[in-house]
Order: structure tokens, then sequence, then C-alpha cells
């Protein structure tokens, strides 16, 4: 069994020192670079730095959805290909975000 | 009149910043209601997300915690979650860079995933933006988002366990990402460092403390920077 409830000083350690350390993890090179410039190999790889992280945050979640346990979900993952495909082609996030929700409510009530 | 000023450019971020309170939200109340269920009061549960604000890495420590795991692994954890804020930090370096110290300090404690990609997609739209008004559509970007989920966060713990299931909130976050990066989606190069993420991240899920994310990220900024050479060299034959 494990014990629900935190010991209070662990947390407030927990929460200066994760918070301190997080903002250290934006600030550097934000802060510390400034207005140096980078060499162009550098730049090169920055400029895919959204397209290369956010789908690998992603991916995991939605074929191993936490909700499920990790076990794969077709109302899940038909919503995130829906969300991809459209967003693809229309271009607009909001209609992305209600196409894929949609799905996965209208798969969730047929299969629930 | 077609001239963006700072003061425009602040408007342009508060609406391309306004979806994404429909992430934020559900987020931040999950967040509040799971700290309750540790045992976390409203003020802490509160203080948790005007400190470290960061949802996963919040979820992360919490988690933890409530397995009684050593504070060196709690922390370790959380921040290996957050390793990709710094990836964000290097990749708005070139566009931020030219401003005032304490703006980047503002801009680095509001740094959210939401926030990092529409603003990168915003500069990548409007090259010949001036730092100020990038700076300007940042600050635009978190404006309808950083309220939102402190006050969330607070609700949450206030409503605690009384949350209705069923909702499948927990998807709100996958559906909100895939929609802001399916358009980032726009030359071979950015198709092919996303392919490679997601190949990455689902073939090197079972390494500890999230540090699949990591390698998926380098590898994908690998792959897309080599993409880009390519066709740049494709190009001039």
């Amino acid at each position: 069994m494990t014990d629900p409830i935190v010991a209070k000083g662990t947390l407030w350690t927990v929460i200066i020192l994760l918070g301190l350390g997080s903002f250290a993890l934006r600030f550097a090179f934000l802060g510390l670079i400034g207005n140096r410039p980078m060499p162009d190999w550098i730049m090169r790889h920055l400029r895919y730095t959204a397209v290369a992280v956010l789908p690998g945050l992603v991916a995991p979640l939605a074929v191993w959805p936490g909700a499920t346990d990790g076990v794969p979900d077709l109302p899940r993952l038909a919503a995130a290909l829906t969300t991809l495909i459209i967003g693809y082609l229309t271009k607009n996030v909001l209609a992305a975000i209600f196409s894929g929700a949609g799905m996965l409510y209208l798969l969730l009530y047929l299969l629930g | 009149m077609t001239v963006t000023t700072p003061h425009t450019a602040y408007w342009e971020g508060v609406r391309d910043g306004l979806p994404f309170i429909l992430v934020v939200a559900p987020f931040a109340l999950l967040f509040g209601v799971v700290a309750t269920e540790a045992g976390l009061n409203v003020w802490e549960t509160l203080a948790f997300s005007v400190v470290v604000i960061a949802g996963a890495a919040q979820f992360t420590a919490l988690q933890l915690m409530q397995e009684n795991a050593p504070t060196v692994i709690v922390l370790a954890s959380a921040l290996a979650v957050n390793l990709r804020m710094a990836m964000y930090s290097a990749s708005l370096t070139p566009h931020l860079g030219a401003t005032p110290v304490w703006q980047r300090a503002i801009a680095a404690y509001m740094m959210l995933d939401q926030s990092y990609a529409c603003s990168i997609l915003a500069y990548e739209r409007n090259r010949d933006w001036t730092a100020a008004q990038k700076m300007a559509f940042y600050f635009g970007a978190v404006t309808p988002v950083v309220p939102v989920w402190y006050a969330m966060t607070v609700a949450g713990a206030l409503i605690g366990s009384s949350m209705p299931t069923g909702l499948a909130l927990d998807f709100a976050v996958p559906i909100t990402f895939i929609a802001m990066i399916a358009p980032a989606l726009r030359t071979l190069a950015h198709k092919a460092a996303a392919t490679a993420s997601v190949v990455l991240a689902l073939g090197f899920a079972f390494v500890p403390f999230n540090l699949g994310l990591i390698i998926a990220g380098i590898g994908g900024m690998m792959v897309g920077a080599q993409v880009e050479l390519w066709m740049d060299r494709r190009a001039r034959t």
C-alpha cells in the first residue's frame, strides 16, 4: 500500500527546487546567449525543435493512453489520426481540435 | 494599413493563444483534483502551479511523491520531463535574444508547450518582425493561458474528488498538441523530423525518466536538418 498523503517537508522542498530547476531550464539559452549569433548548423537544427519534440511527446500518449492503462484504444487512435488529417488539410487548429474531440466522443459512445 | 506594431502583435498573440484555454483548463483542473487526492490543501496546490508552472512535470513529481520515492529521484524525473523546455529556450533565442533581460526572464517563467509552439509558428509566418514585436506576440499568447492555469488549479482543488469521470479529459492534451503541430508540417524536412520523432519516441519509450522523449527530440532535429541540407543541394543542381 502506498501512503496517499505527501509529507509537508518533502512537498515544499520539491515545489521550491523544482520551480528553480524548471526556471533554469527555460532561461538557459534565452537568458545566457541572448543576442550573440549562433552557428548555422545549430540554427538549422533549432528550426525543427517544435516538430521534433511535440510529436514525440504525443505519440506514446496516443498509442498507449494512461486512461486505458496503456492498452491501445480504437477511439483514441482514431481521434488522434482525425486531428492530424484535419489539421494538416485545413491548417486550422480549432477545426482540428473539434474534429478530433468529435471522433473521440462518437466512438466512445458507439463502442461504450 | 498593414504595419505591425508591438501593440497589434500583442493582440494577434492573444487571439492565437485563446484556443489553448481548451487544453490548459482541463489539464489544470485535473492537476488540482489529483493534488487534493494526494493530500495537498488548496494553497499548496496553487503554490505548486504558480512556482513550477509545468503540468507534465507537476504530475510526475506528485505521482513519485505518493510512491515515497527519494526527493532526489522526484526532482530528477520531473526536471527530465521539463528538459524539452531547454530546447524551446534555444529555439526562441534567435528571435527573442535582442530584448531586455527582464522580458526574457518573464518569458522564460511563462514558457509552456502551447505558447512556444504558437509563437514559433507566428515567427515563421512573419519573418520581418522585430524582436520587440516577437516578444509582444509571445506575451499576448501567454496572456489568456497563464491566469486560466492558476484559476483552474484552484477550481480542481476545490472540486476535489467530486469530479465526474468518463469525460475522457485525458485526451485533451494529445488532441491539442496534434492540432497545433499538423499545420506546421509544411516542408518535407518538417514531415521527416516529425516522423522520426514519433518512431524514436515509441521505440525508446522504455527508457526511464522520460529520456526517450529527449532522444526523439534530438533525433528528430537531426533528421530535419539533414533533409533540409539535402533539399538545398537538390534545388541547386
